[in-house]
């Protein structure tokens, strides 16, 4: 007999007979038993208390996406032998694994991410609270001046929920935002104004203007990275 | 010679017979009594002129009426790229280097007609001055084991005739008409095959779980997107010799059982793409890809897509996406490709040097694959050799050589008796390695020790005149511009690092940056999403580990030990060497060189642009770096 818990308040005792509809694994030294077909993150969703783990680009109605890594935990399958680091929004929850949500190694990457994402985003509430509880006082880089942290969430809401994809995620790498079709900033037709996007956006980027449409969040680039751009990029930020 | 056999043909190869029927066929047409022309027509050589050549081999051969004397052919890649362009003449390869159009009558009249050897178009040894005649004796080639190259340039990549004369398609038929799709993944796993994109899986194992996973439909994909500064391995084996690609695409096809395949190649390599889009034609003609291959009663068909141009496309998933018509951005690969992978379908996706090895492993076995390189490594693995070095170009070598050999013996060491300073491995996600682990064997598990990597095959060397942090900063840009953004660790963790190495090279680093960089480099390696990522500290890192000295006299002394980071650097005048001869003066172009005719010039701190054009023009050394 086993103690598996089912909930953070409730535990049960059975027999480690092998049960098609659940999985059974171990989260922070605690046996747990969810239904099957669950990634990590949703498993833990629903046990407060069991296991740690900060998110930012995951929203409960929209598939998961693994961009923001805050979620990552260590995740083992031979019984701890060996352990990986895996985004706990994507990977499935399976019969026997380990999961450790709170070791030294990913309190250091999560105070990591923040550090960077506080450098990204210096007067975003929600990032000032994830920076005050992994303990980051001040970035030790050049700050932004952006809101948004690029989780695609109000794309993916676009797209996924609402099916307008009157929003998509544009450009690549520092240079990537939130824009329109033929990456404009102002919205048109396509966009119903049902203001999901602002919904579910978990910085704040987005609000709701006046003409009923969302205001998309405007990438403001550090003067530092200015420096290695192009003059027609320059151009087109100057024209923002 | 393709027309008159298509006529004798008139038909699709329908059986194995057919097949070695129409290589004798080829075989016996040939005149032996022609001599063997060919240039190089590979990227590199015709990027020195190459076309030129050709085109007056192609006017003097019609001018002269020597179509029945010679058998002129522009075949692919010969590998070494330095001396470009290369003329390979007859049976015994008389090797002439930077062959100019000019040269092509006497060419003709000498060598070809009267087999009289033109010395001044012969390769000399740097060090001894010996002139060296034919291609097997130069030192460049010599250490090196070309099974995959060593066709590219003996035939002509346009015409499957060739490729068919030399032996192609035999393992097609082999296993095709002859093995079970078991007895095949048994043959490739025995021996040892790993992937030659640089993840080094092994590639037998690969095509198990493909073959094993459920679905009606499955592909087979090559990645050819090789977005790498300096490495091309890949174009040139697509360029110079497409059949062996398709030929492993479609004995791996076979194996896992999939009738669909796609080539996905940059559009950037537009002679790669030219050269598969004809091999897929002429093979379909020939009824070695479509419908019931040589009579096996097993289709296949292969597709072109092109890239548009970003280097993360080369990363499995964000290939697929991309071959899917979704932007090119990775995703966690926590489900197999095997499993799910184009169209949430099972996809076998190997890189080309894999395709190509398949053909060679069918036809000679894996016994024989398996002597070759080293205990955890098979094989032999293509590098492009490039940087600070003497014979720069593309080389084939048996897993397991060493460093040093490849720099001193293959590559002829450092131009201009300069000192080795690293060696780049893996492209812009690889590490450098310092001179003390030379002797370290190339192979997949020993690089990574040294925090570096094997890569998709590039090597870039480097001298003392290389500023390491400068080298670092130059990667790092490369990679921040090519992150795709989705992952914050890769897309803010990389901008960060640019700004950190950009502000050393200007001379603005502080004592903490080395440990910033450090924590940067840890959250990137287990935190970021895809392979680009994960591995995009390494330049950083193993700079960092290896030359900590230089990362110093940037940050604290404001010094740049090589001379390159302008900021750091400053131009002097030796009185005691200067002969006012106002060369410099004149090549300044702000002006901030004065001084009287005949006596020492000084330089203007203050308008100086450290351009470095007196340093250059200087023939006395009188101007010092510092």
């Amino acid at each position: 007999m086993t103690k598996y818990w089912i909930s953070s308040e409730t535990s049960v005792e059975i027999n480690d007979a092998p049960d098609v509809n659940a999985v059974h694994f171990n989260v922070d030294d605690k046996n747990i038993m969810v239904s099957a077909g669950q990634t990590i993150y949703e498993a833990l969703q629903r046990m407060p208390g069991i296991g740690e783990i900060p998110a930012l680009c995951y929203n409960p109605a929209i598939r998961p996406y693994g961009a923001c890594r805050l979620c990552t935990v260590e995740v083992s399958e031979d019984r701890g032998k060996s352990f990986r680091f895996v985004a706990s929004c994507l990977y499935p929850a399976k019969e026997g694994q380990i999961v450790k949500t709170n070791t030294e190694k990913i309190r250091k990457l999560r105070k990591g991410i923040i550090e960077l994402l506080l450098a990204r985003c210096p007067d975003v509430r929600v990032i000032q609270e994830l920076a005050k509880e992994y303990g980051v006082e001040k970035p030790r880089f050049s700050l932004g001046g952006h809101d948004c942290i690029l989780c695609g969430l109000c794309v993916r809401a676009c797209q996924e929920i609402i099916g307008k994809s009157a929003i998509s995620l544009v450009n690549r790498g520092i240079y990537k935002e939130v824009a329109a079709p033929f990456y404009a900033y102002e919205l048109g037709e396509e966009c119903i104004g049902c203001g999901d996007c602002s919904y579910v956006c978990p910085t704040g980027a987005i609000i709701m203007g006046s003409n009923g449409k969302p205001v998309l969040p405007r990438v403001k680039i550090p003067y530092a990275e200015v420096g290695a751009m192009t003059s027609k990029e320059k151009l087109s930020t100057s024209q923002k | 010679m393709v027309e008159q056999v298509r006529k004798l043909l008139d038909r699709k190869l329908k059986n194995a017979l057919q097949l070695e029927q129409l290589r004798q066929t080829i075989l016996n047409d040939k005149d032996s009594s022609r001599v063997t022309v060919s240039v190089c027509g590979g990227t590199g050589c015709r990027a020195s002129g190459a076309q030129a050549v050709v085109d007056a081999f192609y006017e003097e051969i019609e001018k002269q009426e020597l179509q029945v004397k010679i058998e002129f052919k522009e075949t692919g890649c010969h590998g070494f790229c330095e001396r470009g362009p290369v003329v390979v003449i007859g049976p015994e390869k008389i090797f002439y280097q930077h062959v100019k159009p000019e040269d092509v009558p006497e060419i003709i009249a000498q060598t070809v007609i009267n087999g009289e050897i033109i010395r001044r178009l012969l390769y000399k040894h740097p060090a001894t001055d010996e002139e060296i005649t034919y291609e097997s004796d130069l030192p460049f080639y010599k250490r090196q084991m070309r099974l995959i190259l060593g066709t590219n340039g003996e035939i002509d990549p346009t015409d499957i005739t060739q490729y068919i004369a030399a032996g192609g398609y035999s393992a097609l038929s082999k296993a095709v008409l002859r093995m079970s799709p078991e007895k095949i993944i048994n043959e490739i796993t025995r021996s040892g095959l790993r992937g030659r994109g640089g993840g080094g899986f092994s590639t037998g194992r690969k095509w198990q779980s493909c073959r094993v996973a459920e679905g009606d439909i499955k592909y087979v994909l090559c990645n050819a997107d090789e977005g790498d500064p300096g490495a091309y391995p890949d174009r040139s084996i697509l360029e110079g010799n497409p059949h062996s690609v398709i030929e492993g695409m479609i004995i791996g096809a076979y194996a896992i059982g999939s009738n669909q395949g796609y080539i996905y190649v940059r559009n950037e390599y537009p002679l790669a793409v030219e050269h598969a889009r004809i091999a897929i034609d002429q093979a379909t003609d020939y009824g070695l890809l479509g419908e019931n291959i040589l009579g096996s009663g097993f289709d296949f068909k292969v597709t072109i897509n092109k890239g548009g141009g970003a280097f993360v496309c080369g990363e499995s998933s964000a290939l697929i996406a991309s071959l899917e018509g979704k932007v090119g951005e990775p995703k966690a690969k926590y489900v197999h490709m095997s499993e799910k992978g184009l169209w949430d379908r099972p996809s076998l996706l190997n890189n080309v040097k894999t395709w190509a090895n398949i053909p060679l492993i069918i036809n000679k076995g894996a016994d024989w694959y398996t002597k070759i390189g080293t205990d955890g490594s098979k094989g032999t693995m293509i590098f492009s050799l490039v940087g600070k070095i003497n014979n720069s170009g593309l080389v084939e070598v048996p897993m397991g050589i060493t460093l040093r050999e490849m720099i001193y013996e293959i590559g002829g060491g450092i131009p201009g008796g300069k000192k080795f300073k690293a060696i780049q491995t893996g492209g812009p996600s690889g590490g450098c390695i310092p001179e003390q682990y030379l002797d370290t064997p190339v192979d997949f598990d020993e690089l990574k020790k040294l925090g570096s990597m094997m890569g998709s095959g590039g090597m870039i060397v480097m001298d003392e005149d290389n500023c390491m942090v400068d080298i670092a900063r130059y990667f790092i840009d490369f990679l921040k511009g090519e992150s795709c953004g989705k992952c914050t660790p890769c897309r803010e963790g990389l901008s960060k690092l640019s700004e950190i190495l950009n502000r050393i090279t200007h001379g603005e680093g502080r004592p903490e940056d080395l440990e910033t960089m450090q924590d940067i480099g840890e959250i990137l390696d287990i935190g970021a999403l895809c392979a680009l990522g994960r591995t995009a500290t390494n330049p950083v890192l193993s700079t960092i580990k290896y030359f900590k000295d230089e990362y110093i006299a940037h940050i604290r002394d404001k010094k740049c030990p090589a001379g390159v980071c302008r900021k750091l650097i400053e131009f002097s005048i030796d009185p005691e060497k200067c002969t006012g001869c106002g060369v410099c003066a004149r090549a300044c172009s702000t002006k901030a060189i004065s001084g009287v005719k005949r006596e020492p010039h000084v330089i203007n701190q203050g308008m100086c642009i450290k351009c470095g054009a007196c340093f250059d023009s200087c023939k006395f050394n009188a101007v010092i770096k510092r």
